[in-house]
């Protein structure tokens, strides 16, 4: 039970089976379309991969769920809540049932781990500190940190980084964990620390867990449910297995990694014969 | 032709709105700061804190200055004033230059450059680690926990260090006026106290020091929150904290003195 979600029940009639529903999501920013017309659901109690190549606003997905973003058009409902219309208390009430660990980890560089573990306990609960103590200590022993307490995230490799990170995010007993490319970078080693540490956490603490990642095997080892997103939509969802004998040649391309195909090698360019024939402006020479 | 000129008067009409349209946040983001602080029990240490970060830390360089701006005043005061035999004269000269304009003038210029530009820096850098989003997600609103903090805290600093500042500069020029110049020393503290009263001169000085406070601690703290999250970006936002609020203030001083002494 979080200590959190008591105090924000779900609306009554709307525990449903997906946590999480996109329906028709349109975002825009600037002059560019990221999501046009993006559906999708995510499982209650399943770890959901959301897959696809880089640039494609996977984190713009993220925040969206989280409400830091808001959508031009369509729903984006989370526990039953509609993200967009909620007041800004109400927000961020419901972020404390949520736990995001970020690309970069986003530890406080002023606070030491113990002190960026306890940061949400302190603000959120009225606990005694020999409680805190207790919980934080807890939270470090299930990333395998328990012995880096008083080390600060500069004195933490990447890995760390991303563990100290998750034992933060999960301080609260989240109900639900948004992961952004949490494999991004990572040696082989840690890389399965974190693959282990997501499973375990989400049999362990009954959550339901989100990870956007193009890192396809990690993903699909780990998870229930993926869906890949490319230009701006859902072009595959559905289980891992289901998803590798899918037959769209979009999807195949990203699943096998293969260089070109319906997503080309080239970015957009002007006739390569014309380019080098000088005819063209651009690049370094004035045109 | 035309059409370039049609162009540029686009861009100055584009520009206009950009200005707006930021001045429009920066006030919103200072309703949102400073309205619902952080319970006493949360905000009473990060204040304390920021106070220290801010102000304290400002002591060294707010007195160093002082010192010499008031030493120099006794010098080229003396100078003028004894053309007229009155050097006598030189404390009330002084004491009013310091509390009236220097004081929270200079205060103000040294302020934004030694805190405004850490500022904005160190809240541009948490933009850029994603420290500002994180605390969003964990349900900590990021203007209540780190930015109300840092603008109270400069709001108290300014009319503090301002005051510390002509103080300080008033020992100064007693130092180069009395002891090294050979004026009386009872005729400059007399001469001072007779002329420099509290309401006009003391208070309006304190007024002016706080005026300059909410605006180079509004302009540094917004310039971090509001800046490109990237090295480029946020070496651009400090030049311009320090760049606006030194216009600002040269700008409101001579507003506000010519409100506060302009009845002639």
């Amino acid at each position: 039970m979080s200590y959190c979600s008591a105090k924000f029940p779900v609306v009554a009639g709307m525990a449903d089976s997906s946590y999480i529903l996109l329906d028709d999501v349109v975002f825009t920013r600037g002059n560019r379309r990221i999501f046009d017309g993006v559906s999708l659901s995510v499982p209650r109690g399943r770890v959901t991969a959301i897959m696809g190549p880089s640039g494609t606003g996977k984190t713009t997905l993220l925040r969206l769920i989280g409400g830091q973003l808001r959508p031009d058009s369509g729903r984006v409902r989370v526990n039953g809540h509609d993200v967009p219309s909620l007041r800004r208390k109400d927000l961020y009430r419901l972020r404390e049932g949520m736990g995001m660990l970020f690309q970069s980890g986003a530890l406080f560089t002023d606070l030491n781990v113990f002190e960026n573990v306890a940061f949400p306990l302190r603000v959120h609960t009225r606990l005694p500190d020999d409680m805190i103590r207790d919980i934080v200590l807890m939270k470090l022993e299930a990333v395998g940190l328990r012995g880096a307490r008083d080390l600060m995230p500069a004195e933490l490799s990447g890995g760390m980084t991303r563990r100290v990170a998750l034992a933060r995010s999960i301080a609260l007993d989240p109900d639900l964990i948004l992961y952004d490319e949490p494999f991004a970078g990572q040696d082989p080693i840690a890389m399965g620390v974190l693959v282990k540490l997501i499973r375990e956490l989400n049999a362990t603490m009954g959550l339901t867990s989100v990870l956007v990642s193009h890192d396809v095997p990690e993903s699909l080892s780990i998870a229930d449910h993926a869906c890949i997103v490319s230009d701006g939509r859902v072009i595959g969802e559905g289980t891992p297995d289901e998803l590798r004998k899918h037959t769209s040649p979009k999807v195949r391309q990203f699943l096998n990694g293969d260089p070109d195909g319906p997503v080309p090698f080239h970015y957009p360019a002007p006739d390569a014969q014309a380019d080098w024939g000088g005819t063209l402006g651009g690049g370094s020479r004035r045109g | 032709m035309a059409s370039s000129l049609m162009d540029g008067i686009a861009r100055l009409g584009r520009r206009g709105l950009d200005i707006i349209a930021s001045l429009g946040r920066a006030g919103v983001f200072l309703w949102g700061a400073l309205v619902g602080a952080p319970r006493p029990s949360v905000g009473g240490p990060l204040l304390i804190q920021q106070i220290y970060r801010i102000g304290v830390l400002s002591l060294a360089i707010v007195i160093v200055s002082g010192l010499f701006i008031g030493m120099v005043l006794a010098l080229q005061g003396y100078t003028i004033l004894s053309d007229f035999g009155s050097e006598s004269a030189i404390g009330q000269m002084i004491a009013l230059t310091l509390l009236r304009e220097l004081g929270p003038v200079v205060t103000a210029l040294l302020f934004a450059g030694r805190a405004g530009s850490a500022l904005t820096a160190e809240i541009g850098l948490m933009k850029a680690t994603e420290q500002l989003s994180s605390m969003e997600m964990m349900g900590v609103d990021p203007l209540r926990r780190v930015m109300a903090p840092r603008l109270w805290a400069g709001f108290i600093s300014m009319p503090v260090l301002a005051l510390i500042f002509s103080v300080v500069g008033v020992w100064g020029g007693m130092l180069v006026g009395v002891e090294w110049l050979g004026v009386f020393e009872g005729s400059y503290w007399g001469n001072m106290q007779a002329s420099v009263t509290f309401a006009d001169d003391v208070l309006n000085g304190l007024v002016k020091s706080l005026v300059f406070g909410v605006a180079c601690t509004w302009i540094a703290v917004y310039q971090g929150y509001d800046c490109v999250p990237t090295s480029a970006g946020i070496s651009a936002a400090t030049t311009r904290t320090v760049v606006f609020s030194s216009l600002m203030v040269l700008g409101l001083d001579f507003v506000l003195t010519a409100v506060m002494f302009g009845s002639f």
